[in-house]
């Protein structure tokens, strides 16, 4: 399974955090920052795969972002980059073309569609179509939403 | 601001990033922040009720400044309010925070627990979807044991959605994780099992993670599952590259799906079913033909899938290692990534084929390629690539090509990576050692690592050629020219300078009769190193020395002269003076029989037990060969290997065998040596044999330092040092452990567990949580120990530590230095009230008496502070005799109270004390009178 997921910027700037396992406050600090450390040391074209700890690191840039993943002994790298990779495109998907700044703005929309995709570290649906349409699903309930709240509160 | 807004923006949030992003430094991001929260903090606290949408934009707000880094106590309250919105998105925002800022707050728990329940059975599947999402994303023991019981229900039942199965099997998963004792599949197992079969994909590829999950664990139960799975990976294997729509994957049919099936028949043996295996090995077939297929897209995303799946499959093949064919095949596929332009599959090519090197089957086809794999370590430009490298080098070696691999390693060593330079150290020493046939090749190889990586060579490793070198006599010459030869260079490692030292005051005979290399000449070259040399080091020196005057009585004067001068005499260092003064006596009382005897050359160092394990359960450096190695290097009897604890300056170590040090005086005879002639010669001489039992089995060395005070270092060795902090009160302590690593390499499966051996179990009750697994080179963890005494106890409670290093196995054993005396509460009394207790406790079993030499100063205030460091109250005018100390206090234990009075009398002439001690119990004043014996 994942153990945690990580999208930093190239300055260092940490955009998103998702931990599926236990970790105290002290200890996601000291994660984000030697990964961060790790990866933005890497030279280009390395391997997209470090040996940490116990656990082998994978990560991939997409423009101006890194995404990191921490994955258990047992998974497989290549299919991880796979991951990675699923995540970048329902972004896309959703957003038209991502960019970091989107990632900043809706930060909240970044988790749920993370939460569409993954749980538990594991991967829950590898369709697009349907991350997207369950994605669009809840919008669609946010905008009726919308109607009702520009209605008197009470 | 951005472009886009979908769904419903929030405005305010949106205006408050922007802000922080335009803050022009740290300082005023706080500021900002600040301001953010007085004023969230004020409309949460307002009169006026909040509506919906204010409350969800304020709790996303301080979600946004609590991923900023920056610690958020309150909206707790509202982000649960949240969570029993109707409107999905307050709810889903509640949920969010909740998920990211967990408190165990139980009070909030109970609550978060209660609209999850609501969600659950509101049969709406969004909202079912968001509460198992909560639930998984928190995994807490409080949430397993509010759903354990519900989530299979919803998992296996007829009329759940799809997309709600695939989130109860992932939120059942991540729960049988953190709590598997609540998690009960009984009768659900079948059913599980059979989702595997489901039409829906997703469903599929949810479930069965859980599925491999708890085959791992229970693999009988669920063993049903291999045949479904292979049928299952069958017919996706065999589809078209567009039959699965959407599970394909840039034309790869479900490869997520496809790796877990593979990794799920990885919890079994090969299928017992001729026909279930036939098709297994077709799949496999398949997926290793597909490899040479061209691919169906230039993209990497295609070129990614496909081969995860296959490097999937050769995992498989290889734990099943039962078929030659598809293992070569394996390895052959594996020889052409080692050349792929992807530095990934490089990397993973490497990585594989190191488990394919120890198949029988496969290891002479994985050496076949070891050009490609030196030229890797050489050319890589990745140092994680060249480390897979070095690695793969390690595990393909035998003996056919151990020469090459060595001196490969060698030369990579003095450019290599200064990460990975220790390790790399400890690969070339046992794969010299383990297949050294020849031993001038093996000692050559081991100075040649001193010479070139010194620093990172450790103790175990030198010690080790000493030992080697001790026991085989066809070698001592050659060693004893090639050290010479190594400490001319000018500027030599000091381990160069140690070994050196050791084997010319061995075998420096050896190598005499060239007038280049006379006695003179050696001791001239020794010694002209001594000055830059560390403490052990020169004490090492120094025991050459005087092995010198025996092995050449001509050097006699000159060592002599060195050993009398005021730098060696009267040196500041106690171990350095003490060497040089006793050897100087030694060589001038002592005949040359005598000398003879006391400086023969060292005996050879005893075969062990042959037994792997036993040699495992004791003490092991780094360096030590990991059992299966050992397992299979049976040739040398064992000696090769015999355990790196061995050798000068560690006469401290436990070995039952002739101390190590080089003269076996510096802390006397071991106790359960046979003693050597050398050794009760030496106690002749000096009439004098310190204290030496060490326990074999427990190390209590630290034990007794403890009894009079809580804070100290207990135990420490060149890997780890233990810390102990401790306070007491009542009948309760705490004890914090900190176990330090020394080195610069991690220590992997750290486990500590502490016991209480016997009837201590009844009398004391210690609690303690398990540690980290991992200990970072230089870090420090802590651990707490909660201690109950329950009533009065004598034994002590025991810890062991388990943890592997550079492979090896390390076990010790400590006793944890809790005695009764830490629940003393002091007792202050008068003369008049102390004498007539005293008389009061006068049945002999109560009194404990003991007579003592002092073994310490008999100074006033040291005796006072290690009294009151006892735990009593120590009382001034008592006693009649103002030389004499008089103490009381009262034990406190769970069941009883137990009165102690204690009373040390000093003879400060005759250097003795006589303690007594009287209690109300028995057993207590014995133990007492023991432990303080110990101390003055």
């Amino acid at each position: 399974m994942i153990r945690f997921l990580l999208l930093f910027s190239r300055q260092g700037k940490l955009r998103l955090q998702k931990w599926f396992t236990a970790y105290t406050d002290r200890e996601k600090k000291k994660v984000i920052r030697d990964m961060i450390m790790l990866v933005l040391a890497r030279q280009p074209r390395s391997c997209n795969f470090i040996q940490w700890r116990d656990l082998k690191i994978v990560y991939k840039r997409y423009a101006s972002l890194y995404f990191c993943a921490g994955l258990e002994a047992s998974d497989n790298e290549l299919l991880s980059l796979e991951v990675l990779h699923r995540y970048v495109e329902l972004l896309d998907r959703y957003f038209g073309n991502v960019c970091e700044l989107d990632i900043i703005f809706n930060f909240e929309k970044a988790y749920f569609i993370l939460d569409e995709f993954l749980m538990g570290g594991e991967v829950l649906e590898t369709s697009k179509t349907a991350v997207a349409a369950s994605m669009q699903e809840t919008d669609t309930l946010q905008e009726t939403m919308e109607e009702y709240m520009s209605k008197p509160a009470y | 601001m951005p472009a886009v807004s979908k769904g419903d923006g929030m405005r305010g949030l949106a205006v408050f990033i922007s802000d922080i992003r335009n803050c022009k430094s740290k300082e005023a991001e706080i500021k900002r922040i600040n301001k953010e929260l007085a004023n969230i903090r004020s409309k949460f606290k307002g009169d006026k009720a909040l509506d919906g949408y204010s409350k969800k934009k304020y709790v996303c707000k301080l979600l946004f400044i609590f991923l900023l880094g920056h610690d958020i106590d309150f909206g707790h309250m509202e982000a649960v309010n949240l969570l029993s919105s109707n409107k999905y998105t307050e709810k889903q925002i509640g949920y969010l925070f909740i998920s990211v800022l967990v408190n165990s707050n139980s009070e909030l728990i109970r609550l978060i627990n209660n609209a999850i329940k609501n969600d659950l059975s509101s049969r709406n599947p969004t909202f079912m979807c968001l509460a198992l999402h909560c639930i998984a994303n928190v995994g807490s023991r409080e949430m397993a044991e509010a759903f354990a019981s519900e989530i299979p229900r919803i998992l296996v039942a007829g009329d759940t959605m799809d997309s709600v199965k695939q989130s109860a099997a992932l939120c059942l998963l991540r729960l049988y994780k953190t709590s598997p004792d609540l998690v009960l599949m009984g009768e659900w197992t079948s059913r599980v099992v059979h989702l595997l079969n489901d039409q829906h994909m997703g469903v599929v590829t949810a479930a069965i993670s859980l599925i491999t999950c708890l085959s791992q664990k229970n693999p009988d139960e669920f063993k049903t599952c291999v045949s479904l799975a292979v049928s299952r990976l069958s017919r996706i294997v065999s589809s078209a590259s567009t039959d699965l729509q959407d599970y394909t994957y840039y034309f790869v049919p479900a490869p997520w799906l496809s790796c877990k099936l593979l990794r799920l028949l990885q919890c079994y043996p090969p299928p017992e079913d001729g026909a279930v295996k036939g098709r297994l090995v077709e799949c496999l077939e398949t997926i290793l033909n597909k490899a040479q297929e061209p691919p169906k897209s230039k993209k990497v995303q295609h070129s990614n899938a496909k081969n995860a799946i296959l490097f999937e499959a050769i995992s498989l093949i290889i734990h099943y290692d039962s078929e030659p064919n598809l293992l070569v095949r394996a390895c052959n596929q594996l020889g052409q990534f080692l050349q792929h332009r992807e530095t990934n599959l490089r990397y993973l090519a490497l990585e594989s084929m190191c488990t394919l090197a120890s198949s029988e089957f496969s290891h002479e086809a994985v050496k076949t390629h070891i050009e490609t794999v030196i030229n890797a370590l050489k050319t890589e430009r990745d140092v994680s690539v060249r480390q897979r490298a070095a690695d793969l080098l390690y595990a393909m070696c035998d003996r056919s090509n151990a020469k090459q691999i060595v001196a490969e390693m060698l030369s990579y060593l003095e450019t290599a990576d200064y990460s990975i330079r220790e390790e790399m150290v400890l690969k070339v020493a046992i794969l010299a050692e383990k297949y050294a046939v020849d031993y001038s090749w093996y000692v050559d190889t081991i100075l040649n690592l001193i010479r070139i990586a010194g620093d990172y060579v450790s103790e175990e490793v030198w010690y080790r050629v000493i030992q080697i070198v001790i026991n085989r006599d066809d070698v001592q010459g050659y060693a004893a020219k090639t050290v010479f030869e190594a400490l001319q260079a000018p500027a030599c490692h000091e381990n160069m300078v140690k070994v050196g030292g050791y084997i010319l005051g061995e075998f420096g005979n050896l190598i005499a009769g060239d007038p280049r290399s006379s006695p003179l000449v050696q001791f001239n070259l020794l010694h002209s190193k001594f000055h830059l040399c560390s403490v052990p080091t020169r004490a090492l020196l120094l025991s050459a020395y005087i092995k010198f005057i025996n092995l050449f009585p001509e050097t006699k004067a000159t060592i002599q002269e060195v050993l009398r001068c005021d730098s060696q005499i009267r040196n500041s260092d106690v171990e350095l003076q003490q060497r040089a003064v006793e050897y100087l006596k030694l060589s001038s009382i002592a005949s040359t029989d005598v000398l003879a005897t006391v400086l023969e050359e060292m005996p050879p160092f005893p075969e062990r037990e042959s037994s792997i394990l036993a040699k495992l359960k004791k003490k092991k450096g780094p360096g030590a060969v990991s059992v299966t190695e050992l397992e299979d290097n049976k040739r040398e009897g064992g000696e090769l290997n015999g355990g790196g604890e061995r050798g000068p300056d560690t006469s401290a170590m436990s070995t039952p065998s002739p101390s190590a040090d080089l003269l076996g005086i510096r802390s006397a005879v071991p106790v359960g040596a046979a003693p050597a002639s050398a050794g009760s010669l030496l106690v002749d001489v000096f009439s004098e044999a310190g204290p030496a039992a060490v326990s074999a089995a427990v190390n209590d060395d630290g034990f007794l330092r403890f009894v009079c005070k809580n804070n100290g270092v207990l135990f420490e060795n060149q890997l780890l040092q233990i810390g102990i902090k401790s306070e007491y009160r009542q009948n309760l302590g705490r004890m914090y452990l900190f176990y330090g690593n020394k080195t610069s390499v991690q220590f992997a499966s750290f486990t500590t567990t502490v016991s209480c051996p016997g009837e201590l179990q009844l009398q004391l009750n210690v609690q303690t949580k398990p540690v980290e697994p991992l200990v970072e080179g230089g870090a420090q963890i802590q651990q707490v120990l909660n201690i109950e005494c329950l009533t009065d106890f004598s034994e002590a409670p025991l810890l062991n530590i388990k943890f592997r290093y550079g492979g090896a196995l390390q076990n010790l054993t400590l006793k944890l230095p809790v005695t009764i005396n830490k629940f003393f509460q002091p007792t202050e009394m008068a003369s008049q009230d102390f004498f007539q207790r005293w008389k009061q406790l006068s049945q002999p079993t109560q009194e404990a008496q003991k007579i003592f030499k002092a073994s310490h100063g008999m100074d006033t205030e040291v005796l006072k502070a290690k009294l009151l460091g006892l735990g009593t109250a120590l009382l001034d005018n008592v006693d009649p005799n103002p030389e004499n100390y008089v103490c009381a206090g009262v034990i406190q234990t769970k069941g009883q109270q137990v009165g102690c009075l204690l009373r040390l009398e000093p003879n400060a002439q005759a250097q003795m004390y006589r303690l007594t001690l009287r209690c109300s119990k028995d057993s207590v004043s014995k133990r007492l009178c023991e432990l303080l014996a110990e101390q003055f």
